[in-house]
């Protein structure tokens, strides 16, 4: 891409982002496994469109507000969760929805990348198939290739579809898990530590990559490390001891936060 | 400053940038100072002490920017380390253009020595560079506090330097047109005469730099000016 029309798409992403409608929003969200609170209050804004990141120490609360978005914590039988979480204007903890429509709407990568012991094809077309987006193999094929394209990964296992996906590389892995995440067309992408399993190298091709998925979907990614939030996101969500402390646009957050324990956290110093 | 960094290294790092810098403003104010005395008391060895210390300074100011650019590389520093290390660096530039203006004052006392410099004129002098180094010597203390406070305060001072400047100007002036043989020595103080005001915008761009610093927001607003020299012109009284 050259750089005017590179210069182009930002200024329609900048637009698309602040006029966009928000794509998630959580209220009053609090978190119980058990008897202990995990998250306390928490409102947070999701941006359509928009890489958010959630930062903070180990045991804040990040991870668990993230699998919120996707009632992924359901499957943890002590979890409770009150308050309100919507998606467009769908309440997901309205007992009337369809949790399995929901994760292809809401879908997810986790941190260490784990394909399904199947083809590099058949983890792709996997999800298509269950959910009905595809009936024919000509059809498969399109949700494939454009699948491992939006990943960055096509050139490289173009010749080997057949090969089991866990033959890759760990980054040749997790972009595979993304493909698969983007195969199904979800709105919102969930990411936990995407990259805190693989090398430099590995990381800088999923950050690009994130980068570019956010033309089309809406991302919130949950990282340890503090450049990676920098460099991917643009609002940055800072959670400590279950609260959320500050929400602010990353060039902001990365220069100038508003709270003290932003401040430390970020500068690696401690309170 | 708050609490220390996990990492110590980098808490010594960020010391060492501005244990530097205070030892390069002691440097600059007192090459000023002995320009000033060189060229009043036409003291050929004192200018020369002064040309040959600022390669000192040249040197500090070269190795400030390495271990800023070093700890940048390494620390990946953001929010106020990042302000305070790239505050480190404009200020090293501040300091290092202070010592070449003092240099600079220095390297014209041997023109002058043998007219030496009228009693007036000197007096002048004396009263500008007095001005300029307490300007120095306060941002230096302001620099040890980060007070933004007092860092808008020094900016707001500016002012004071650029009207005795201007004063100092018009004098030169009239005696040139008296005297037209005093016109070599005059225009050499002339020069002399602005080193020392741009001397006070340094340390005014040093107050902004740790404005910056101490709040992560640009100071607002024009900072006062009270040089009115551009516009005067011979004769006019």
């Amino acid at each position: 891409m050259n750089m005017l029309t590179e210069t182009a798409v930002e200024k329609v992403l900048e637009r698309k982002m602040t006029n966009s409608a928000l794509k998630m929003s959580g209220t009053d969200v609090c978190v119980f496994y058990g008897e202990k609170q995990a998250l306390h209050n928490v409102n947070l804004n999701i941006r359509e469109n928009t890489v958010t990141a959630l930062i903070g120490p180990s045991g804040c609360g990040k991870s668990t507000f993230l699998r919120t978005l996707n009632r992924m914590n359901d499957t943890i039988d002590s979890c409770r969760v009150t308050g309100k979480i919507l998606l467009d204007t769908d309440d997901i903890y309205d007992p009337n929805i369809d949790v399995v429509e929901l994760r292809a709407r809401v879908g997810m990568v986790f941190q260490k990348p784990n394909p399904f012991p199947k083809s590099i094809y058949e983890n792709i077309a996997y999800g298509p198939r269950i959910h009905g987006l595809a009936r024919t193999r000509a059809e498969f094929d399109e949700i494939v290739e454009s699948s491992l394209q939006r990943a960055g990964l096509w050139n490289e296992v173009k010749d080997r579809l057949q090969e089991p996906g866990t033959g890759l590389s760990g980054g040749q892995q997790q972009r595979l898990c993304i493909a698969r995440a983007v195969a199904v067309s979800p709105e919102v992408i969930l990411m936990d530590e995407p990259c805190s399993a693989l090398d430099p190298i590995a990381t800088a091709k999923v950050e690009e990559l994130i980068h570019e998925l956010r033309a089309n979907f809406t991302i919130v990614i949950v990282t340890h490390s503090m450049q990676q939030a920098a460099r991917v996101s643009q609002r940055t969500a800072m959670f400590h001891m279950g609260y959320l402390v500050e929400e602010n646009d990353t060039d902001k957050m990365f220069t100038n936060p508003d709270d003290q324990r932003t401040q430390d956290y970020i500068m690696g110093r401690f309170g | 400053m708050a609490s220390s960094h996990i990492i110590t290294a980098f808490d010594e790092e960020l010391k060492y940038l501005s244990r530097r810098i205070s030892e390069m403003g002691g440097l600059a104010e007192q090459m000023v100072g002995e320009s000033v005395r060189a060229l009043i008391n036409a003291d050929v060895s004192l200018a020369q002490k002064v040309i040959s210390d600022d390669a000192i300074l040249d040197a500090a100011e070269r190795e400030i920017d390495d271990k800023a650019i070093l700890t940048i590389a390494k620390r990946q520093p953001v929010a106020s380390d990042l302000r305070e290390i790239m505050g480190a660096i404009r200020i090293a530039a501040d300091l290092e253009r202070v010592g070449d203006l003092g240099k600079n004052t220095a390297k014209r006392v041997v023109a002058v020595r043998d007219t030496g410099v009228p009693r007036p004129l000197a007096r002048g002098l004396e009263h500008l560079c007095e001005l300029a180094m307490n300007q120095l010597a306060d941002v230096l203390d302001v620099y040890a506090t980060r007070s933004a406070e007092k860092a808008a305060a020094i900016r707001e001072r500016d002012d004071e330097i650029d009207s005795v400047y201007t004063s100092l100007f018009r004098e030169l002036l009239t005696y040139m047109m008296e005297d037209p043989r005093t016109i070599t020595t005059c225009t050499h103080l002339l020069f002399c005469a602005k080193n020392i005001e741009r001397i006070g915008d340094h340390a005014t761009n040093i107050a902004e730099t740790i404005f910056y610093i101490a709040t992560g927001n640009q100071p607002e607003g024009e900072r006062p000016k009270d040089d009115l020299s551009t516009s005067v012109v011979a004769g006019v009284k």
